[in-house]
């Protein structure tokens, strides 16, 4: 009987043979279901971003304001005012965006980006008109912590109450644009799904177009290799005014970079023009202040044309409702 | 309450210093401020302490540059007391020396009972130290910063700053990306709390990326790995700041007093040396190898070792061979002119060897620079990387300006802030030149030239139109100008485009228009060194326009 005991007997056979069949099993089934679930691998598209944030026209109320004074916060405050007041474009409750040009690593003197006050100003006005969140953010062309510190956007925004969000590399989201030159882009995850969007831009020149104002604002959404745009800038432009379709536009024309941009630098570059253009047109506001600032006439910015085209706006500003005012 | 044991302090004190110095290194970087919006912005932390602390340094720096660079007198605080007491340093402050001694501690199969006594007995190589401090030191004299290769501080922020904190950033983004992206609410507030918390402490807000970071991060591991054959030889055998106090400490008026009454050869004592001083009894005690780590104090079961004030027992010193010595110095003679009679220094110096700005003249900048890699860690843009052969062998790891990676940032001066030798001397934004007034500035700090490659570039090549680079110079006039072109596309359509010049009185080679231009591969646009200002001989204009 010992010769047995060495012997693999019957039934621990069976159970290594089970445990085998069963590796073995679960191996090829494994290897099955993974051959059916080759696909090419590509980036996941955001497919909720939200487009256009308009509110309804009021026929009694002027479109656009032009204000002129010494404070830039109480040109901010008086421009919307004419507009209607804040309450009209915030409703209890909403998330509103602020797109400040935060782009250079710039103090507010060289007016490379938006006057902080100003900010600040349609920050606090967006809070009291109820509000939920209101936040300041933008893509910088320089390093972002430098220029949010040094515009004094991120200081006079904050203070306010403004959630002031820095691009941070991980918060890109691939978007569908739906443009006609722009599809598939990486856009700052903030500009998807707020319920307003205010464009705060500063009026300064720029070799390529003449002029940097509303619509060129919106570059600073996204991330990825924004640096082609310039390719196709007037379709470029139109697309991104298309995608996001501001409640309101502010062009800061305090300070005006008139040589030099649009990173200036240089304080003899800058003219004290004491001037802030409020529409909810994006396009007549761009059209009248290239006009006033810089003499372009439409002709030579295609992109109106084509913007109105596209039915976002009007490039002829003498035909809108305009409110023109002097505060002090 | 009893007070603790001395080697219990000793580790607190370890643990201390530490922190301290990841802490400060965490801390050399600009983190952006909301509260704060100054036009100057500066390192709020004295990040450089553990820089002005290392006698090495300031010893090195004097060699070089005959007068000792900005707060490197602090280090006396490290050599006087040193010469009273012994190396104090190594044993309790050192950070570098805490790390070895931690992985000294760890259990090896290769120090096990009698090979680990063996093992910490003092050894004829721990000399070689001195020899290399000789060479290095020789070698400053003549007009090289070498000494950062080795000094234990330059050793470790470069590994640190550019090897270890990066590649943990990178495992801890990753992660938490996993995290933040999970199908289930609750892993997703998880990993946002998490990110939040460790955003605050430790996580870059761009990923750093450096050039050589892996062979810099291997050579640490090595390093540490050779505490589990001989526990801490970096310090006892390779350390030249190690052999700097090890020499010094010589004129101590403490040392360590052996009782033969008491010794019953039990050699407990070697147990946890981390010297290699040999506190057993007959034989003398090395004192210049002490860390003063009182572990054979602690460890001596018949309390025969003490250390005290005047001792009268004969002592060892640094066993040095004068042919040895010789040799080394020697070394140090040779190594700088075998250097520096190879293309590179002088002649045909490398293009693209761009350094930061407020860099001293390449002679001076190399007798200077420590290679510590303080300004590539707290570069905002990723700009300044580790050299590998622009600077040729004796610039190996000086830092350099890749624009194609990061650009110099047009008001930021923080690299001539961090410094710890003046190799980049400190300047103020102001100073700089760039971002100001160029009118009422004297002279901008120039890093280099662009040029144009126009067979590259968009409008110049391809009908294309494009004018990024022009859009980004920072300098007002802008170096980059425009002129309408008419040209004629693939099809035959006539075009009008704007095609850019540049114009080389107003460059100051800040590499952001190489950085932004959509030509990513190889720039049509690109910075080399030619007109830096630090330079009187590479230069292009016979006079250069004064704004």
């Amino acid at each position: 009987m010992e010769t047995e005991s060495n012997a693999l007997n019957r039934r621990d056979a069976l159970v290594r043979l089970l445990r085998v069949a069963g590796a073995s099993a679960g191996a090829a089934g494994l290897g099955f279901w993974l051959s059916q679930h080759s696909f090419r691998p590509e980036a996941a598209l955001a497919t909720t971003a939200r487009r256009g944030h308009t509110v309804t026209p009021d026929p009694a109320l002027p479109e656009m304001a032009i204000i002129h004074g010494e404070d830039p916060a109480l040109l901010a405050r008086q421009a919307v005012e004419e507009l209607g007041g804040m309450r009209r474009f915030v409703s209890r409750g909403d998330v509103v965006l602020v797109k400040p040009n935060i782009g250079w690593d710039r103090t507010p003197e060289q007016a490379a980006n938006t006057n902080p006050d100003v900010v600040a100003e349609i920050v606090r006005q967006a809070l009291s008109s109820g509000a939920k969140r209101v936040i300041v953010t933008d893509v910088s062309c320089n390093e972002a912590r430098r220029c949010f510190q040094r515009s004094g956007i991120a200081e006079a925004a904050q203070r306010a109450g403004a959630e002031v969000t820095l691009p941070e590399p991980s918060r890109f989201k691939d978007v569908d644009l739906k443009g006609e030159v722009l599809r598939e882009w990486q856009v700052f995850e903030p500009f998807l799904n707020v319920d307003k969007v205010i464009n705060v831009p500063i009026a300064k020149h720029h070799a390529l177009t003449g002029t940097t104002l509303g619509m060129k604002n919106w570059y600073g959404m996204l991330g990825g290799q924004r640096n082609q745009l310039h390719q196709k800038i007037h379709e470029s432009l139109v697309d991104l005014a298309d995608f996001v379709r501001p409640t309101l536009t502010v062009i800061d024309c305090y300070r005006v970079l008139l040589r030099n941009g649009p990173t200036g630098g240089n304080l003899e570059d800058v003219l004290l023009k004491k001037t802030l253009v409020a529409s909810t047109d994006p396009v007549a506001v761009d059209a009248y202040v290239a006009k006033a600032i810089w003499d372009l006439e439409v002709a030579s910015l295609p992109y109106l044309q084509i913007a109105a085209q596209r039915r976002l706006g009007s490039y002829e500003f003498g035909k809108l409702r305009t409110q023109i005012k002097t505060v002090s | 309450m009893r007070f603790p044991k001395p080697t219990r302090l000793r580790l607190y004190s370890q643990i201390f210093f530490f922190t301290l110095f990841v802490w400060l290194l965490l801390r050399t970087e600009f983190r952006g401020s909301f509260r704060d919006s100054t036009s100057e912005i500066r390192l709020p932390y004295p990040i450089g302490l553990f820089f002005q602390l290392d006698p090495l340094v300031g010893l090195s720096n004097a060699l070089a540059g005959h007068a000792l660079y900005r707060g490197l007198l602090w280090c006396l605080l490290t050599l006087i007391p040193t010469m009273f007491i012994g190396r104090f340093f190594c044993g309790w402050i050192c950070p570098l020396g805490s790390m070895n001694h931690f992985f000294g501690s760890m259990k090896s199969e290769r120090k096990r009972g009698k090979q680990l006594l063996e093992s910490n007995r003092y050894k004829r190589w721990q000399t070689t130290k001195y020899y290399i401090l000789a060479a290095v030191l020789m070698a400053a004299l003549l007009g090289t910063g070498m000494v950062g290769w080795l000094d234990p501080f330059s050793f470790l922020v470069r590994s640190f700053g550019l090897s270890v904190l990066p590649a943990t950033n990178y495992t801890l983004q990753a992660t938490l990306g996993v995290l933040e992206h999970s199908r289930f609410a609750l892993v997703q507030t998880i990993g946002g709390a998490l990110h939040f918390l460790l955003g605050a402490v430790l996580l870059n807000f761009k990923q750093p990326y450096f050039r050589q970071g892996i062979w810099l991060g291997l050579i640490f591991l090595i390093i540490l790995a050779l505490n589990l054959r001989v526990t801490r030889f970096w310090c006892r055998a390779l350390c030249p700041l190690g052999a700097l106090l090890g020499i010094v400490s010589r004129l101590s008026v403490l040392g360590l007093v052996k009782n033969p009454e008491h010794c019953n050869d039990c050699n407990r004592c070697l147990l946890r040396c981390q010297g290699g001083d040999d506190p057993v009894g007959g034989v003398p005690w090395h004192q210049p190898e002490c860390h003063l780590c009182l572990n054979c104090v602690d460890e001596c079961p018949e309390s025969g070792l003490q250390f005290k004030f005047f001792p009268t027992q004969r002592t060892a010193g640094t066993n040095l061979q004068r042919r040895r010595l010789l040799s080394g110095l020697a070394a140090g003679v040779a190594l700088v002119p075998v250097m520096r009679s190879t293309p590179g220094f002088a002649a045909a110096k490398d293009e693209r060897l761009l350094r930061p700005p407020g860099s001293l003249d390449e002679e001076f900048f190399l007798s200077r620079c420590i290679r510590c890699g303080e300004c590539m860690k707290v570069c905002p843009n990723n700009a300044l990387h580790p050299s590998l052969g622009e600077a040729g062998v004796e610039g190996l790891w000086t830092p350099v300006l890749i624009p194609r990676l990061g650009y110099c940032e047009t008001s930021c001066v923080l690299c001539s802030q961090v410094c710890p030798t003046g190799a980049i001397w400190e300047i103020t934004t102001k100073e700089k030149g760039w971002s100001v007034d160029l009118a009422s500035a004297a002279k901008p700090v120039r890093l280099g030239t662009a040029f144009y490659d126009r067979g590259r570039c968009l409008p110049w090549a391809m009908a294309t139109d494009c004018i990024v680079c022009e859009e980004w110079c920072p300098t007002s006039p802008k170096a980059i100008y425009l002129r309408p072109a008419e040209v004629i596309d693939a099809v035959g359509t006539l075009k009008s485009v704007k095609q850019p010049y540049l114009d080389p009185s107003h460059c100051v080679g800040c590499g952001a228009c190489e950085h932004a231009c959509p030509v990513q591969d190889r720039p049509a646009v690109y910075v080399t060194s030619v007109g830096e200002s630090r330079s009187r001989s590479n230069q292009i204009l016979l006079n250069r326009r004064k704004t």
